[in-house]
C-alpha cells in the first residue's frame, strides 16, 4: 500500500500539488489521470522522492518515505518512464539487470533472471545483446518494464509508461501488461493524460485537475456512470455511456436464440433454407463463425467472397459493450455471441437487447441517487 | 605600459594590424568560398562522408608552425613569402568548414526538402534557395571559429618572418619590452571579438526566422 | 631532396639535439601539459554538467581562450616569469603554463557537453532506480559522454603539440627547437624536419587517441555494429563483462 496523506508540492509558492489524500491498495494499478499540468507526474515523482513533498506524509505499508534512505527507498520501488530511459551504452541484457545488481544479486543470477523477464514481456531472447538504439519504441518499452521488475519490487511506479508509441503497439503494450500485472499483483502507481488508457488499465482511477487538485478516487466504471463534477464527467468524455458497458460482464444466463448455419459450399437452396430474413450465418467445419451471407445475392454454392466481415463477435465472458457491438454491427440485426474457444453460442436480436440493457441503467441510476 | 613608445610606433603598429587583419580574413574568404561546394559534395557523399569528412580534418592535425614551414616547399615559394601564411591558413578553414557546411546542410528537416520537391524545385534552386539559408546558423558558427582561430594562429607567422601582429612578441622579447606584447594581445583579442561579432550579426540579419533568447 | 637531407643523415639520429631526444621531449610536454589540463578541466567540466551550474562560465572561457594569441601569451609570461625563477624554469614554467591554459576550455568544454547532453531520460531512470549521485555521475553520465570528452582531449592534444613547437622560440625544447634553429642557422633541411617530425607526431597521437576511443566508447554509443575489436576491448577492460 502508498498511501499519501496531506501531500502538497508548492513550486515557488503556487502549488503544484494540493493536499493530496490517496491510498494506493496492495496489489492494484491505480492511475492518476488528469490534463497536463494538473500535479500528476509530481505526485507520482514525490513517492520515490524524485520531487521533494512541501508538506504532508507518503507511507509505504505505513512506513513513512522521508525517514528512509532515498537510495534504498527507490530500490524498493520498480520505476518505468516515458521514452524508457534505458542506458544506451549498455546491452539490452544489462540494461535489465541493473536493478538486480543493485540489490546486490551477482552477476550470473542477474543476467539469468533478465533473460527470463525479456521472455515474460515479450522479447526474444536474440535481442539481449542488442543495444538501445536497435530497438523499436515499443521494445524498448518492454525493456524498462522488465528493468523495473527485475529487482522484484513490491511497488511500481509508472509514468506515461506507454505514451511514446504508436496506438497499435500502445494497445498490445496495455494488453500485456494487464496480463502480467495479474500474474505478479504488483502495488503500482500509473501516471496517464489518456482517460481511455486509465479506464482500461486502473483498478482505481484517481481523476486530477489543474491545480493540483484530487477531483475524484473511483473504479473505471464508477467514474463513468458516477461522476462526481462536470469537470470529471467532462474529462470522462463523450459516450461514457456506451463506455461503461464495457465494465458490465455478460450475464451467463442470457437468453440466446439458436441461429441455424451452413458452411462454405453450401448450395444456395441450403443457404436459403438455414436463413432468417434473407441472412444466413456461415461458420467452418469446427462450428467457429465466418460471417454473413446475403441469400439475395448468393449465385452458386456460398464461396468466401460471399461473405459480409461487417460484425464483430461477443465472447460469452466479455462485456456488455462487447455484446451491443456485436448486434449493432451485424447485417442481420442479430449479434453473434461465441463461447470462449470460439464457437458459436448463439445470437440475440438487436430489439432484445433493450431489456437486457434496461436493468444496468436502472442499476446505475440507483447508485447515482 | 610606455604609453610614448605606442604613440611613436602607432604607424608601425598600425600597419601591422592591417597586415594581421588581411592575412586572417582573406583564408576565411577563400575558404568559404571553395568549402561550400566541397561541402555539398561531402554532403552527397553517402557512406563515403565519414572517410572523406575524417580524411579533410587530418589536415588540421598539422601544427601551423610546420605548415608554414612545409608549404615553401609544395609551392616553390620563398619562406617569407605572406602567401605561405594565406594558403596555411586557407587549408585549416578548409578543414574546418567542410566539416560545418556538411553538417549543416544535412541539419535541414527532412521534411522541409520534400516539401521543396513536392513544389517542384529544381535541385539547383532547392540548394541555393532552401538549403543553403537554412544551414547559415550553422554554417557561420563555423565560421566564427574559424576566423577566431585564425587570427590567434597568424601571429605565429612571426616566427618565420611574416610580419603582422605577432611581430610585436618577437620585438617584445629581444628587448625584454612588454608594451608590445600587450599591445599585440590587446589588438589582436580586439580584432577577434569584432569579426566575430560582425560575422553573428550578418548571419542574424541573414536568418530573420530562427528564434532567439530574447 | 632537401625536405629530407637532415633527416636522413644518421649523424642527427642520436645524442641531446638528435631527433629522438627532441621526440621525446615533445612528447613529455604534451603529456605534462594535458595531464594537468585534463585534472582541472575534467572535475570542472563533470560538476558543471552534473549541476547544470555556471554554464556560461564554460562557453565564455572557451571563447576568450580561443582568441588569446598563444605566441603572445608565451612571450608575456616569460619576461614575467623570468625574474622570478632560476635557470630553466624561467621559460619552462610560463611554456607550461600557457599549454595547460589552451588545453583547458577544450577538454571542459567536452566534458560539459557530453555530460549535459547524456540521455535525460536515462539519467533520471537511474535517479529513479535508486543509484545515488555518484553511480549517476560514475555509471551513467561519464560513460554516454566519452565520446564528446575524447573529441575534447584530442582538440586539446592538437594544440598543445602545435604550440609546444611555438614554445621552442622562448628556448623550451622538443622538435621545434629545429623549425627555429634551421630559421637562425638558415638551413631549410633542418626546418623540415621538424616540420615534418611534429606533423607526424601530431598524426600518430591524433590516430592513437581516436584508437583508444573506439576501443573504450560502448558501441551502443557509437551505433556500430560490428564485433571486430571486441578483442582489443576486452585486452583494454580486463574485469568488465
Amino acid at each position: 500500500m502508498i498511501e499519501f496523506q496531506g501531500v502538497t508540492k508548492l513550486y515557488d509558492g503556487a502549488p503544484a500539488v494540493r493536499n493530496l489524500d490517496l491510498v494506493a491498495p496492495t496489489g492494484k494499478l491505480t492511475v492518476l489521470v488528469g490534463p497536463s499540468g494538473c500535479g500528476k507526474t509530481t505526485s507520482l515523482r514525490m513517492v520515490n522522492r524524485l520531487v521533494t513533498p512541501s508538506s504532508g506524509t507518503i507511507t509505504l505499508d505505513g512506513e513513512p518515505t522521508d525517514r528512509m534512505n532515498v537510495a534504498q527507498l527507490r530500490r524498493r520501488i520498480g520505476y518505468v518512464i516515458q521514452h524508457a530511459g534505458l542506458f544506451p551504452h549498455r546491452t539490452v541484457a544489462q540494461n535489465v539487470a541493473t536493478t538486480a545488481r543493485l540489490a546486490g544479486i551477482d552477476r550470473k543470477t542477474a543476467r539469468r533472471k533478465s533473460l527470463d523477464l525479456l521472455e515474460q514481456v515479450g522479447l526474444s531472447a536474440s535481442l539481449a545483446e542488442r543495444y538501445p538504439w536497435q530497438l523499436s519504441g515499443g521494445q524498448q518499452q518492454r525493456v524498462g518494464v522488465a528493468r523495473a521488475l527485475a529487482s522484484d519490487p513490491k511497488f511500481m511506479l509508472m509514468d506515461e509508461p506507454f505514451s511514446a508509441v504508436d496506438p497499435i503497439v500502445r494497445g498490445q503494450l496495455q494488453d500485456e501488461f494487464l496480463r502480467l500485472q495479474r500474474e505478479i499483483g504488483k502495488t503500482i502507481i500509473m501516471v496517464t493524460h489518456d482517460i481511455d488508457e486509465a479506464l482500461k488499465l486502473g483498478d482505481q482511477v484517481a481523476v486530477m485537475r489543474e491545480g493540483g487538485e484530487l477531483a475524484q478516487v473511483a473504479t473505471p466504471r464508477e467514474l463513468l456512470v458516477r461522476p462526481a463534477d462536470g469537470f470529471v464527467a467532462d474529462f470522462v468524455g463523450r459516450d461514457r455511456g456506451y463506455r461503461h458497458l464495457g465494465f458490465a460482464p455478460i450475464d451467463n444466463g442470457l437468453k440466446l436464440a439458436s441461429e441455424p448455419v451452413v458452411q462454405l459450399g453450401a448450395s444456395p437452396a441450403e443457404a436459403a433454407e438455414a436463413a432468417i430474413d434473407g441472412w444466413v450465418l456461415v461458420c467452418d467445419a469446427a462450428h467457429r463463425p465466418l460471417g454473413w451471407t446475403d441469400i439475395a445475392r448468393l449465385r452458386g454454392p456460398v464461396r468466401e467472397d460471399d461473405l459480409n466481415l461487417s460484425s464483430t463477435l461477443a465472447p460469452m465472458d466479455g462485456s456488455m459493450r462487447e455484446l451491443l457491438d456485436a448486434a449493432l454491427s451485424s447485417p442481420s440485426g442479430r449479434g453473434v455471441v461465441t463461447n470462449t474457444d470460439g464457437t458459436l453460442r448463439g445470437t440475440i436480436a438487436l430489439g432484445d437487447l433493450g431489456g437486457i440493457l434496461a436493468p444496468l441503467h436502472r442499476t446505475g441510476a440507483e447508485r447515482h441517487s | 605600459m610606455n604609453f610614448d613608445w605606442l604613440w611613436r610606433e602607432s604607424d608601425m603598429i598600425f600597419d601591422l594590424f592591417v597586415r594581421h587583419l588581411w592575412l586572417s580574413a582573406v583564408p576565411v574568404a577563400i575558404g568559404l568560398a571553395l568549402a561550400l561546394p566541397l561541402g555539398w559534395l561531402v554532403h552527397r557523399s553517402g557512406v563515403w562522408r565519414g572517410p572523406l569528412l575524417n580524411l579533410v580534418g587530418l589536415l588540421f592535425t598539422i601544427p601551423s608552425l610546420a605548415l608554414f614551414v612545409l608549404l615553401p616547399w609544395f609551392l616553390g615559394t620563398q619562406i617569407l613569402d605572406p602567401i605561405n601564411v594565406v594558403v596555411a591558413l586557407t587549408i585549416y578553414v578548409l578543414a574546418l568548414l567542410v566539416r560545418t557546411v556538411s553538417d549543416g546542410l544535412g541539419s535541414v528537416p527532412r521534411e522541409t526538402l520534400q516539401a521543396a520537391n513536392a513544389m517542384g524545385y529544381r535541385p539547383l534552386s532547392r540548394l541555393l534557395t532552401v538549403e543553403l539559408p537554412l544551414a547559415i546558423p550553422v554554417i557561420a558558427g563555423g565560421l566564427r571559429v574559424a576566423l577566431v582561430s585564425n587570427i590567434s594562429i597568424v601571429s605565429v607567422a612571426a616566427l618565420v618572418g611574416t610580419r603582422q601582429l605577432g611581430s610585436l612578441f618577437t620585438q617584445g622579447l629581444q628587448l625584454q619590452f612588454l608594451t608590445p606584447i600587450i599591445a599585440g594581445i590587446v589588438l589582436s583579442v580586439a580584432l577577434a571579438a569584432a569579426l566575430d561579432a560582425l560575422v553573428l550579426f550578418l548571419s542574424r540579419k541573414l536568418t530573420p526566422w530562427e528564434r532567439r533568447p530574447a | 631532396m632537401i625536405l629530407f637531407e637532415w633527416l636522413l643523415d644518421p649523424a642527427n639520429w642520436s645524442g641531446p639535439y638528435g631527433a629522438p631526444t627532441l621526440i621525446w621531449q615533445h612528447v613529455v610536454y604534451t603529456l605534462a601539459a594535458l595531464l594537468l589540463a585534463s585534472a582541472i578541466a575534467v572535475p570542472i567540466g563533470l560538476y558543471v554538467g552534473h549541476t547544470r551550474r555556471g554554464e556560461f562560465v564554460i562557453a565564455g572561457a572557451a571563447n576568450v581562450l580561443r582568441a588569446l594569441p598563444s605566441l603572445g601569451l608565451i612571450v608575456l609570461l616569460v619576461i614575467l616569469f623570468a625574474p622570478v625563477f632560476a635557470s630553466d624554469l624561467a621559460f619552462i614554467v610560463p611554456s607550461l603554463v600557457v599549454l595547460i591554459l589552451l588545453a583547458v576550455p577544450p577538454i571542459m568544454t567536452g566534458t560539459y557537453s557530453g555530460v549535459a547532453n547524456a540521455n535525460r531520460a536515462a539519467v533520471d531512470a537511474a535517479r529513479g532506480m535508486g543509484f545515488t549521485p555518484l553511480q549517476v555521475l560514475l555509471r551513467v553520465e561519464i560513460p554516454c559522454a566519452l565520446p564528446l570528452i575524447f573529441s575534447g582531449l584530442r582538440g586539446a592534444t592538437l594544440q598543445v603539440i602545435s604550440t609546444a613547437t611555438i614554445a621552442a622560440y622562448v628556448s623550451l625544447g622538443g622538435l621545434g627547437r629545429l623549425i627555429i634553429d634551421g630559421r637562425a642557422q638558415n638551413d631549410y633541411s633542418q626546418m623540415a624536419a621538424g616540420a615534418i617530425l611534429v606533423a607526424l607526431l601530431a598524426l600518430v597521437v591524433d590516430l592513437l587517441i581516436e584508437f583508444v576511443a573506439f576501443a573504450t566508447v560502448s558501441r551502443g554509443l557509437t551505433r556500430r555494429g560490428t564485433n571486430r575489436f571486441s578483442t582489443v576491448r576486452r585486452l583494454l577492460k580486463p574485469n568488465r563483462s
